[in-house]
């Protein structure tokens, strides 16, 4: 397609763009208003992040998610990479599409039926409810992620190089500890990345697979929501808001300098 | 005599037999590892759901009766199996539950079409950007997706309210005199829905324009053809297996949502997912809870493997053009 800038498309993308950030500009904006009110400019303040910093249970509970979320994406990713390579490289298995159907089921399912179900599984092999069930639960439905990340970059990638190394007397397991996973190691990182905001956003199976002692931060947050909009709110959205975006924009400058490396590299 | 085919005890030649048996059961291990995950984790739940729809709500701790029993009858074990149809009999009769799911049908079908309209223009301006442009422009559409979800629809609530940004900004206009009721109706729901779900329509469409080959519709507009009229004749089928699957990426979960309307919604529309949630949570009702979730899972199961398909599909040919490559 001839790349260009028209009228039309410029209204749409400027329309499309301004639809998706204002709602989040005005968020971040109010958090930073003096009042209480969230429709009435009160004028600046720190004061709702410096009330954040005493919110000891608030502070528990993104401890919490943190750690679930860390974990649970570190499983996904081993399990979630196992998978996207079985789809790939091993073509024919027996039982391959029911394999593949669990695989991208988990992408669409609702999560009120992945959290009730996985919450009922739980319960009937008496497995105490907590952080590791929450986790577990996360790593299940990050890993399909994973797996239809690292899937793309394995089918895009020329199957010749790891053909070569095994010619040349490797071994599968070396092969892919020395050709395929430096390959796909940008897929793997983004494949991570994602797994933990998952983890980190997610409300609905978190509530369901949880137990005592184990309250994460959508769930603090979800239940201050339901009696109100304040500050407070927008003041750890914020920050929230922040700790992605920084995430995000350095796992792509990261990318591209790796990509700016190998170029040189090539020529 | 006594050291005979004794294996060496060095930690050396026990790391060497293990890793020789890695290799040899290599290919079983990375299949199996994450077969079996999904397997239990994924699988074998919704058997238990199923399960569970058919047994009866009791006052314990799990709060429900078991299916299967064992019974010692004379000489021999009886295996007793209490199928109560019960809880589906309930989702039919109270209209309550049939106006729940026909409510999420609707609200997810609108809300489809509605962000079809708004992701369709703006996947076309991204393919057509500037190269320079699109990876910062796409990287954009992206971005909102990676920030929680709970607060992007919390950011909604401020807005919309009766003493809102919205209404405050209206009225400071002059466009209306009264402040507008839109938050807690359906309203608030499909905006909340366009809003979460945008990325998972723009970017398939996105990918199926950035394929598509120019001089299709050079050959149009030089035939005769209006742009408008190309569009619709020659862009608009090309995109279309970007919009079948970007309909099914925000379709299926969107009938099962739940923050969206819990936050947004009002209390006379429910959806499927609250129902489910409140039988859950506020009435302790796990086998009911259950049957909605086998209910709604039974009304989700075509969109399903449609889109199963459409992955397999789209992975095969990514497959063939690096093959061709």
């Amino acid at each position: 397609m001839r790349p260009g800038f028209t009228p039309v498309t410029v209204t749409a993308l400027t329309l499309g763009f301004a639809f998706l950030y204002l709602p989040i500009l005005i968020l971040i904006v109010f958090s930073f208003n003096a009042s209480r009110l969230v429709t009435v400019w009160g004028g600046f303040s720190l004061k709702w992040y410096v009330e954040l910093l005493a919110n000891r249970q608030l502070l528990d509970a993104a401890w919490m998610t943190l750690r679930i979320a860390l974990t649970s994406a570190t499983v996904a990713l081993v399990v979630g990479t196992l998978a996207g390579v079985s789809l790939t490289r091993f073509a024919t298995f027996r039982g391959r599409t029911p394999f593949s159907a669990m695989i991208y089921a988990p992408l669409v399912m609702p999560e009120v039926i992945t959290g009730l179900s996985l919450l009922l599984l739980f319960v009937s092999i008496d497995w105490d409810r907590g952080f590791w069930t929450v986790t577990v639960a996360h790593a299940t439905f990050s890993a399909a992620y994973v797996a239809v990340v690292v899937q793309s970059r394995l089918l895009t990638f020329d199957a010749v190089l790891e053909e070569a190394a095994m010619d040349l007397g490797a071994t599968p397991a070396k092969t892919f500890f020395v050709i395929t996973l430096p390959i796909i190691a940008p897929a793997l990182a983004s494949g991570w990345l994602l797994a933990f905001t998952l983890s980190l956003d997610d409300l609905v199976v978190a509530s369901f697979t949880t137990g005592p002692g184990a309250t994460t931060l959508p769930m603090r947050i979800y239940s201050q929501v339901r009696l109100g909009v304040t500050p407070e709110i927008n003041a750890i959205s914020t920050v929230l808001i922040a700790l992605v975006t920084v995430g995000v924009i350095v796992a792509s400058l990261m990318q591209k300098r790796q990509i700016a490396a190998r170029r040189r590299a090539a020529t | 005599m006594l050291d005979r085919g004794l294996p060496p005890r060095s930690p050396w030649a026990i790391a060497a037999r293990l890793g020789g048996w890695f290799e040899r059961h290599g290919r079983a291990l990375v299949i199996a590892t994450p077969y079996l995950w999904f397997a239990l984790f994924f699988f074998v739940p919704f058997l238990i759901t199923l399960k569970l729809s058919f047994s009866e709500v009791v006052l314990a701790q799990p709060p429900y009766a078991p299916l299967f029993t064992l019974v010692r009858d004379f000489d021999a074990s009886v295996l007793n199996i209490r199928l109560n149809l019960g809880n589906y009999g309930l989702l039919w009769s109270d209209t309550l539950y049939i106006k729940a799911y026909a409510n999420s049908l609707r609200i997810a079908a609108i809300a489809t079409l509605l962000t079809l309209a708004v992701a369709l223009p703006m996947a076309y301006g991204l393919a057509k950007a500037p190269d320079r442009w699109r990876l910062a422009l796409v990287m954009m559409v992206i971005l909102p997706f990676w920030t929680s979800f709970l607060i992007r629809v919390y950011a909604w609530i401020g807005i919309l309210k009766h003493d809102g940004l919205l209404n405050a900004a209206l009225l400071a206009v002059g466009i209306i005199d009264q402040p507008l009721t839109i938050l807690n109706t359906d309203t608030a729901v499909y905006i909340g829905i366009v809003y979460s779900y945008l990325p998972f329509m723009v970017l398939p469409i996105y990918a199926s324009f950035d394929k598509m080959d120019v001089s299709l519709v050079e050959a149009a507009i030089d035939l005769g053809c209006r742009p408008v009229r190309a569009f619709w004749l020659v862009t608009a089928p090309i995109a279309l297996p970007g919009i079948v699957a970007g309909c099914l990426l925000v379709f299926i979960p969107a009938v099962g949502e739940f923050v969206i309307p819990d936050l947004l919604g009002g209390s006379e529309t429910l959806m499927i997912g609250q129902t489910l949630w409140l039988e859950f949570f506020n009435n302790r009702d796990w086998p009911l809870a259950s049957a909605v979730a086998v209910l709604l899972l039974l009304g989700l199961v075509v969109p399903i493997l449609l889109f199963q398909r459409h992955q397999q599909r789209a992975s095969g040919k990514l497959e063939t053009e690096a093959g061709r490559a």
